[in-house]
């Protein structure tokens, strides 16, 4: 069953029936048989960027669809319902496109910025480092300004679509300063010295690349560096803002796939003559399922609506993000324990949905460092 | 190069189809519509020759015969990338049999200026299969149906097409001058997705309502009494009843054949 919304805008029920159709066409014939391959699926993001999937939340004289965060954020979730590499490769794309357009002069906006809202080019964002997760501002890749280029050395780790990526942006140290010392880099994959490692071997979602990327005498031009020398960090905080909202939607599309497939399970297999949904043991755990997948989906979309308004929402996005992973977790989980023995096999798609919730209680920022942020918001002065 | 692509509305075919008990027509009312399938490969087709032809007075107009509903579908072949579109709406057109809408087709295509029309080779719902070669025989034109693979050569002046028509044996080719009449089957091609700029735009595109008399189609001529062919009674399909089990205790191979054979299907 489609996901019933209230969407404000007839263009934007339009773009939710083109999501749905792209989806079920394009998107989750592929997900199950690519995924056990560990094969990243390009041809599907090059069918989202023509269909202008790509660049949703920006701005249109670039290329961009002009939608809300209420908007974009549902048309993630339909996405991470269908296949989770995708949802989230999109919400790292887009994410990937914010300290260009956020931040970009007019000049650099107007050179790059149509290619990568269109899909030709696909983005990654490089801001964690092996000794630097949470926290963040440690990160210790130095870029030393030479003439008009700056070198760069260093190595970035967990990087989404690493090695698949056209382009990089790159938080690197300018200066001692700490948070204050870090700049913003928009690198191209052919830059000689960037060199991707081989992917992590990872638990799911192994049709998303993340790997390393190695910087060796990387030399960038100072043209390519995204707002001020030292500006770096506030950037990359700005573009994790919006990245958490696009995980939370993509946890409860993973979710939402879980209870339909465990419902409709639920209401096929029948034992001591009753099909098991008929067994409140059974029906309450969907119930419970269903309940949180509804509140993670309001939370999402009232943190998404107050940054549409241009109030403060980095709590609420934490919020949401916190909020909205923990319950895919529970669902994914839950929907295996629905299917029984068949849930933990690979025959089924519920196994693999459980193991895909698991990222997303550790990627842009662990659901500890959520509550750090919103408790951080609680004794502001 | 014009080119005139008909469209249909059909009820949605997974969905279950009625017929309306006051007129024993099919009851569009109570499912959703959608665009014929074929129909879109037809589009598809008519948006690959107008993008090899190039030239800014090639088009292509999408032409549908139905009730108000059917803009749904017409805003979804615009989406797609059809330029214009053109809604045959006329209540008096209601229960129009195939050779009625031919009639009716025609008498619209007489207002449009077009070189090529393509259509889907049948509809979901009646699967006739007939209206492109009715047609064809009602404008005097080419008549190239059942198109697997679609070549225009020439521009100016007089313009050959050639077809490769799907036949039970294989393929015939079929060459013919436009004007010309095309139906297309789904080998043909894989229909575009729209985009959401497409969608977009699609609003703005140019929707031109006729009526019967805009049309100068005869009211004697079409609608349900007029039809030269009537549904004189039906019956709702039985409820499909329980299968055969067969259990194989060494025998379910010899018992699967045996059922095969009994019901003729080898």
């Amino acid at each position: 069953m489609p996901v019933e919304r209230a969407l404000p805008t007839e263009e934007a029920v339009a773009l939710l029936e083109l999501t749905r159709e792209l989806a079920a066409g394009e998107v989750a014939p592929h997900a199950a048989a690519m995924e056990e391959r560990g094969d990243f699926p390009r041809e599907v993001f090059c069918t989202l960027g023509e269909a202008g999937l790509l660049g949703l939340p920006y701005a249109e004289e670039y290329g961009g669809g002009v939608q809300p965060y209420e908007v974009y954020l549902q048309v993630l979730e339909e996405l991470a319902a269908a296949w989770l590499a995708v949802g989230l490769g999109v919400s790292v794309h887009t994410l990937a496109c914010f300290p260009l357009a956020a931040y970009g002069s007019a000049q650099q906006r107007t050179r790059w910025l149509p290619e990568m809202l269109a899909g030709n080019l696909l983005g990654a964002y490089c801001l964690s480092e092996a000794g630097s997760g949470s926290d963040a501002a440690a990160l210790r890749t130095r870029a030393v300004r030479q003439g008009e280029d700056y070198v760069v050395n260093g190595s970035k780790a967990w990087v989404t679509h690493g090695g698949e990526a056209d382009f990089y942006n790159l938080m690197v140290r300018t200066s001692e300063d700490g948070p204050r010392g870090i700049s913003t880099l928009l690198a191209p994959a052919d830059t000689p010295g960037l060199t991707p490692q081989p992917p992590e071997r990872k638990m799911g979602m192994r049709s998303s690349p993340t790997a390393s990327i190695a910087l060796d005498d990387a030399r960038v031009p100072v043209g390519r560096r995204l707002g001020e020398e030292g500006q770096g960090f506030s950037i990359a905080l700005a573009a994790l803002d919006g990245g958490r909202l696009g995980i939370a939607a993509c946890a409860v599309g993973v979710a939402q796939a879980a209870l339909d497939a465990a419902s409709a399970y639920a209401r096929e297999r029948r034992q001591f003559g009753h099909a098991i949904v008929e067994y409140q043991g059974i029906s309450f755990l969907l119930a419970d399922m269903a309940t949180g997948i509804e509140a993670a989906r309001a939370l999402y979309l009232a943190a998404a609506r107050r940054r549409d308004a241009g109030l403060e929402y980095a709590p609420q996005a934490a919020m949401a993000k916190l909020f909205a992973t923990d319950t895919a977790m529970r669902v994914t989980t839950d929907a295996v324990q629905v299917f029984g023995g068949y849930g933990y096999t690979r025959d089924y798609p519920v196994e693999r949905y459980m193991r895909e919730a698991k990222v997303l209680q550790i990627v842009e920022g662990t659901n500890q460092v959520q509550r750090l942020v919103i408790g951080r918001s609680l004794t502001k002065p | 190069m014009k080119i005139v692509v008909c469209v249909k509305q059909v009820p949605d075919t997974w969905a279950e189809k009625r017929l309306a008990p006051a007129d024993s027509t099919v009851d569009r009312e109570s499912v959703d519509g959608v665009i014929n399938e074929l129909d879109e490969y037809a589009i598809e087709e008519a948006l690959r020759i107008k993008e090899s032809a190039g030239g800014a007075d090639s088009t292509v107009t999408v032409l549908t015969m139905g009730p108000e509903k059917a803009t749904e579908s017409i805003r979804k072949a615009l989406s797609m990338g059809a330029d214009a579109a053109v809604h045959l709406l006329d209540d008096a057109l209601h229960g129009s049999d195939a050779l009625q809408t031919s009639y009716a087709l025609a008498q619209a295509l007489g207002t449009l200026e077009w070189d090529l029309v393509v259509l889907g080779s049948e509809s979901t719902d009646a699967r006739m299969s007939v209206l492109p070669a009715m047609l064809a025989e009602r404008l005097g034109v080419s008549q190239l149906t059942f198109a697997r693979k679609v070549e225009v050569a020439g521009s100016n002046g007089s313009t050959t097409v050639r077809i490769e028509r799907l036949t039970e044996a294989g393929y015939d080719v079929i060459e013919g001058s436009t004007p010309a009449v095309i139906s297309v089957v789904e080998k043909i091609n894989e229909p575009r997705y729209p985009s959401f700029k497409g969608i977009m735009a699609a609003k703005k595109k140019p929707l031109t309502t006729l009526t019967i008399a805009d049309a100068g189609i005869e009211s004697g001529g079409v609608g349900l009494a007029a039809a030269s062919t009537a549904v004189t009674g039906f019956t709702e399909a039985p409820p499909r009843s329980a299968g055969t089990i067969v259990n194989d205790e060494g025998e379910g191979g010899r018992k699967l054949a045996e059922f095969l054979a009994a019901k003729k299907f080898v």
